[in-house]
């Protein structure tokens, strides 16, 4: 991938959006020498939910994870370029990554709730930051994200359990729970349905069409119908590349580059 | 797979014959095969089990006479004035010199003479336990008692039927008059056996009789409890840092294979280590429990860090994961949620180190912990030796009775391993979460 990248289609609606919440220009992530993502830039719009799609290895959760600094842990991971929440550098020397992973919170692929109690899974965030100023305090945190996931009907009578005793689907809102419990600005979801049954995927998907407009959505799918049902915005990525992003609506209906065309109607992927 | 295919042809070859001669013995082969191996495995455990069964029943049919000793009743009076003890001086606040002072050899070995003869009978020290009686209570003095004294190790050996009466006179190991003054005093009554309390609450003595396990267990703790402290805080940060910080690179490699390496150093090896840097180079005390536990430290710091970093290596990836997202520190991560899971497995490849530590003989006997200790040691830095030592040297002695000291020292070294077992699965089970 030594030549320059094929110029990224981004539709006109996207072009002059002045709303965006975080902006990611020219970033590149290596392993090691091995380039997954290239040369990217995207805005990232705070009052709409934006689907990141793409075959397998596209480097979609690769560049997901440059979001809140995640490849920071992986030693050989090395990311190029800048990336912006509300103007401000997030690799930054200056940055906080401690801070920036409470305002850009993350839902993994596999349910990962703590081995502690349903309510300790919660108030974890909130107590690790300092948000919460008394035990009551604490209590209407925990009973608000948890409504706020969904969650809160079903595990009221049961905070004391054991996080890992729920359902898989109730174990992937508890985790969304957890990360809204720190009040976020930016949630992002590393394929959050892809251990679920399909029960569980449309509920989770509901919660996040109800959480649309608080936080920016992130979210990285393989499931192009979940992308259609749950974003407004979609980027489709091809082998590191941005292929094309505008309105979920026009991608799925009206794609513009050959490569995404070929992809939203199964010729690969 | 299209059914336009023919059968016979799928493979390039005809159907494959199920029910063929050729099969059905190859089947049959099959489970003969995995019989024997079954078979095997039986044998082995069998094998395992009788060798196993064989050495606690040897070691305890030897040793449940070490907690056993031959007493001899002796009528003392606790004549004031032979004592050279008054009422007045037992209310004192020297009660405990004058006690000290008393002569009780001279009172009871005249007891015993009046009444058989001569003391002979009795051990050197039956007189201390008549101390001890006078200490307990000092309204004895002026009465007259029948008390139970300590027997000489001629008297165990005859009363534990441990003397072969066919045996040449000279090679029996007990004279004649000895088997006759035994007799007497079993047809007066005047010999038991009772339960030897003394093994268990003194330290090593040249007397068989009156030897105990006290001192090395005492000595067995705080070597443990030195041990303990150095390794495992060294041990879990050296594990914590390889595991969670270190950079992947060269260096980190090189660290590693040596801690793999030393892990399988021979123990005694630790020892002349032991002996070269603690005693000649740093001018530690010879024989005391410091010096042991940090020799022993030092052997058993390769285990702990070989498991705490397995049991660190288990944790799963998606908790750092989950917590790493929340905005938890790396310290946090590694306090809050790394370390509780990991606790279990490090618990428990901690107190296997440990076990191994506990017992280890010959690194100990290089630092000088095999010297005759006749007290029981009360700080680190005194001499002392440990249950494991002990063993070896009673098992050197020539005196008959320390054979049955030795199995009963044994025992007790068992009992405390298992204990520590118990403890680690205890611990194990206790910090174990699932998911």
């Amino acid at each position: 991938m030594a030549e320059a990248p094929e110029e990224t289609v981004v539709h006109d609606e996207l072009k002059f959006a002045n709303d965006s919440k975080m902006t990611a220009r020219d970033v590149s992530v290596y392993y090691g020498a091995k380039k997954a993502v290239d040369r990217v830039s995207i805005d990232v719009d705070s009052h709409f939910v934006t689907a990141f799609i793409g075959p397998s290895g596209c480097g979609k959760s690769t560049f997901l994870r440059c979001f809140n600094r995640m490849n920071d842990t992986i030693d050989i991971a090395r990311v190029e370029g800048d990336i912006q929440l509300d103007g401000e550098n997030i690799y930054d020397t200056r940055m906080d990554v401690v801070q920036l992973r409470a305002r850009v919170g993350m839902v993994f692929q596999k349910p990962n709730p703590f081995p502690k109690s349903i309510y300790e899974n919660i108030a974890y965030g909130p107590r690790i930051h300092g948000i919460a100023d008394s035990k009551s305090d604490m209590d209407r945190i925990v009973e608000t994200s948890l409504t706020r996931a969904g969650l809160w009907n079903e595990v009221k009578d049961r905070l004391d359990e054991s996080g890992t005793a729920l359902s898989g689907g109730q174990q992937q809102r508890l985790c969304i729970a957890r990360a809204i419990a720190v009040d976020p600005e930016v949630i992002l979801m590393d394929e959050p349905c892809s251990a679920l049954d399909p029960i569980a995927t449309a509920k989770v998907e509901e919660l996040i069409d109800e959480l649309r407009g608080r936080y920016a959505i992130v979210i990285v799918t393989h499931n192009m119908q979940q992308a259609a049902r749950v974003s407004q915005r979609t980027a489709f990525f091809h082998l590191g590349n941005l292929v094309e992003y505008g309105p979920t609506e026009e991608i799925f209906t009206n794609p513009r580059a050959d490569r995404t065309r070929d992809y939203i109607t199964g010729r690969f992927g | 797979m299209s059914s336009a295919v023919p059968q016979d042809e799928q493979i390039g070859r005809g159907p494959t014959a199920w029910h063929s001669e050729a099969m059905r013995r190859r089947v049959r082969r099959r489970y003969a095969r995995e019989r024997r191996f079954r078979a095997l495995g039986l044998l082995a455990l069998t094998i395992a089990a009788g060798f196993l069964a064989f050495l606690l029943i040897t070691i305890v049919s030897d040793g449940w006479r070490g907690f056993q000793r031959a007493e001899v009743a002796v009528e003392v009076d606790f004549d004031p004035a032979r004592l050279g003890l008054s009422e007045a001086d037992l209310q004192g606040p020297n009660a405990q010199a004058m006690l000290n002072r008393a002569n009780f050899r001279a009172l009871v070995r005249d007891a015993a003479s009046e009444q058989y003869g001569s003391a002979t009978m009795l051990s050197n020290g039956a007189w201390l336990s008549v101390r001890d009686e006078v200490r307990g209570d000092p309204e004895l003095l002026g009465q007259t008692k029948r008390l139970w004294l300590v027997a000489a190790p001629y008297v165990d050996l005859l009363a534990k039927g441990h003397i072969d009466f066919d045996m040449p006179p000279e090679r029996r190991g007990v004279s004649a008059e000895q088997i006759s003054d035994y007799r007497q005093l079993r047809s007066a009554d005047a010999v038991r056996l009772g339960f030897n309390s003394g093994f268990l609450r003194k330290a090593n003595s040249t007397n068989s009789e009156l030897a105990g396990v006290w001192g090395a267990f005492v000595g067995s703790v705080l070597t443990i409890l030195v041990t303990l402290a150095i390794s495992f805080p060294i041990g879990v940060m050296t594990a914590i840092y390889l595991e969670e910080y270190a950079p992947k690179n060269r260096v980190t490699d090189i660290i590693e294979v040596s801690i793999n390496n030393l892990a399988a150093v021979p123990s005694i090896i630790f020892g002349l280590l032991g002996l070269a840097v603690f005693l000649n180079f740093f001018g530690m005390p010879r024989s005391a429990p410091v010096v042991g536990g940090l020799t022993l430290a030092l052997m058993t710091l390769p285990v702990i860090v070989i498991s705490a970093r397995v049991a660190l290596q288990s944790v799963p990836p998606s908790i750092k994961d989950a917590a790493l997202g929340i905005g938890a520190s790396r310290l946090q991560v590694i306090t809050h949620h790394v370390l509780p899971v990991a606790l279990p497995g490090i618990l428990t490849g901690t107190i296997i180190g440990i076990s191994r530590a506990l017992g280890e003989t010959a690194p100990l006997l290089l630092i000088g912990m095999r010297a005759f200790v006749s007290d029981i040691p009360g700080g680190v830095t005194q001499p002392a030796t440990v249950l494991p030592v002990q063993i070896f040297l009673w098992s050197d002695e020539v005196g008959r009775g320390f054979v049955e000291k030795t199995s009963a020292a044994i025992m007790v070294l068992l009992a405390v391993l298992l204990a520590m077992n118990g403890v680690a699965i205890y611990l194990r089970n206790k910090f174990e979460r699932r998911w």
